[in-house]
């Protein structure tokens, strides 16, 4: 137990290791959720209405991009470069290997919300979270559900330079319909039936309700019902279709 | 070539072996054995299944039937056990980009229970110039030095090469050769593919031919000459100044013929050689009769 731990933890030294002195890879994961939060903070400046949506709007984008975009992402290029077939033929198990690249994704998602909940204590007023309990729960259920539904879609991208595309064609869609940017009751009704379709929109009302209104949990059970139901989708597809090196032809 | 120590159960053993993808039928009843200790070359042209077997014996690939056996495991259920025993060199695999070797191979030595030392291996793979160089800086040969260091690195009992000098320039190719002599020094069991004929007749104990998921031919390259046909090729300068070539199977009268009547003309046999055919003969035989049988089919 111990010495799989121990693989498990060296293993994601390495990959945390990696991850910063690779800045294109720092800067998407990293920099862009926040520099969109202090682009809007200032636009909404003065308005704290506004504020109160765009702060566990971006805390909802920061666990889609640290989880799903940044796992698509990986998976493809460790996949085509054959970073993975190699590892497969050592005795790492394929278990402690994805634990640690999963491990890697949740500390940059953890750090992300600790900036994004600082910044909205400190400059946006929105206050410390209501309720941590709540916080963490959805938060957990989040990166589950994004973070195997970002590697299955990694089994449908052909290779690394459409990646992009695909991870794009889906990610920037669903942050705007699901209301980080702006409240989603706002929205036209067919976007908000879409919406309400989609994990991350139940996602942020739970942020939401956790970070700044205090609405009771019991409120938001079926939010993180809708989460947990693509979670076990996203597990599905994850697991039946995995591959550990790139189609051939 | 060193003989080596051969014990009775074999390293790796093939039994018909087949494979298809789909409707392609990639390897066809492929049989052969490696001994422990030995340098083994599946030698044959792109798209043999040299790759495919291997794959099939690395645990990479399910068997389509056949028996197949490596250090005594089946490698089909990827037993740690066995992971643990063998070194990898994939045809071309990438690493992380923003490692050093030396990082690299320290870290891959953790996933080891009985590593070599570090050092050792970045000296023995020849990584001692680049091993503080982030890995996508390296050059080709420098790159598949780290794959060399990445699959030793564990002390592995048998060690997989997938084309491991392909696309080299000869200096990159010496050096590799020399590493992987230094292997089978080591008393490693090596299993190599390749499609160079001189990089079989260098390295390898024996070979096996393959060309379209079959195997044509097993033996040590010098035997494969003499064995799989036992012709040898005579050529001299006729009294025209003409190079004159023949092939028999019984050079020793035809050089009577031709040394007595010589002597009768009081002139010299000028540029008389006897040689047997080479692998490469052999091999572009061999090769030719499967494409007339195919063809035939």
């Amino acid at each position: 137990m111990t010495a799989a731990l121990a693989l498990t933890w060296r293993q994601y030294r390495l990959e945390r290791k990696m991850f910063w002195r690779n800045p294109s890879a720092a800067f998407f994961n990293f920099v862009l959720p926040l520099l969109f939060l202090a682009l809007f903070g200032a636009i909404f400046a003065g308005s704290q209405e506004d504020l109160d949506i765009i702060v566990p709007g971006i805390a909802g984008m920061s666990i889609m991009t640290t989880t799903f975009v940044a796992l698509a992402m990986n998976v493809v290029f460790l996949r085509e470069q054959g970073v993975l077939k190699r590892l497969r033929g050592t005795p790492l198990p394929s278990g402690n290997y994805l634990a640690a690249l999963a491990g890697h994704a949740v500390t940059n998602t953890a750090i992300q919300l600790m900036i994004v909940i600082a910044a909205g204590a400190l400059l946006f007023n929105v206050g410390l979270p209501q309720d941590w309990v709540m916080l963490v729960t959805f938060v957990a259920a989040g990166v589950i559900c994004l973070a195997s539904l970002g590697v299955a879609l990694s089994h449908a991208i052909p290779n690394f330079d459409s990646a992009p595309a695909y991870v794009n064609a889906i990610f920037l869609p669903v942050i705007i319909v699901s209301g980080v940017f702006y409240d989603a009751e706002n929205a036209p009704a067919f976007l908000r039936d879409i919406a309400q379709a989609l994990p991350l929109t139940h996602l942020i009302d739970g942020l939401s309700a956790a970070l700044v209104t205090g609405a009771p949990f019991a409120d938001h059970l079926d939010d993180l019902a809708v989460v947990l139901i693509w979670a076990a989708l996203g597990i599905v597809l994850a697991v039946r279709g995995f591959s550990w090196e790139a189609r051939r032809g | 070539m060193i003989a080596r120590v051969q014990s009775a159960a074999p390293a790796i053993l093939v039994r018909d072996l087949h494979k298809s993808y789909g409707n392609v039928h990639a390897v066809q009843g492929i049989d052969f054995e490696v001994a422990v200790g030995e340098v083994f070359g599946l030698l044959g042209p792109n798209g043999a299944g040299k790759t495919t077997t291997v794959e099939v014996l690395e645990g990479y690939r399910p068997r389509t039937s056949g028996i197949v056996s490596v250090l005594g495991h089946d490698p089909g259920g990827r037993p740690r056990g066995l992971r643990e025993r063998v070194g990898i060199v994939l045809q071309s695999s990438g690493i992380y980009r923003h490692a050093t070797p030396r990082e690299l191979v320290a870290h891959w030595a953790g996933f080891y229970p009985a590593p070599r030392d570090v050092d050792e291996v970045i000296e023995l793979a020849g990584l001692r110039e680049c091993e503080g160089v982030l890995t996508r800086r390296l050059s080709g040969g420098q790159s598949r030095r780290l794959d060399f260091a990445l699959a030793l690195v564990g002390d592995p009992e048998l060690v997989f090469l997938d084309e491991p000098t392909t696309g080299f320039d000869p200096a990159a190719r010496r050096a590799a050769w020399d590493t992987i002599r230094a292997l089978a020094d080591l008393g490693k069991t090596v299993l190599l593919t390749t499609h160079y004929l001189d990089e079989a007749q260098a390295l390898c104990d024996r070979v096996a031919i393959v060309k379209s998921g079959r195997v044509l031919a097993v033996g040590a390259p010098a035997q494969l000459g003499v064995g799989a046909s036992s012709r040898y090729r005579v050529a001299w300068r006729n009294e025209g100044g003409e190079l004159v070539c023949r092939e028999t199977d019984d050079p020793t009268a035809l050089l009577h013929q031709l040394t007595s009547a010589a002597l009768a003309r009081g002139t010299g046999l000028a540029d008389l050689s006897v040689s047997r055919p080479s692998l490469e003969d052999v091999y572009l035989e061999l090769t030719a009769e499967a494409d007339v049988e195919e063809a035939s089919r």
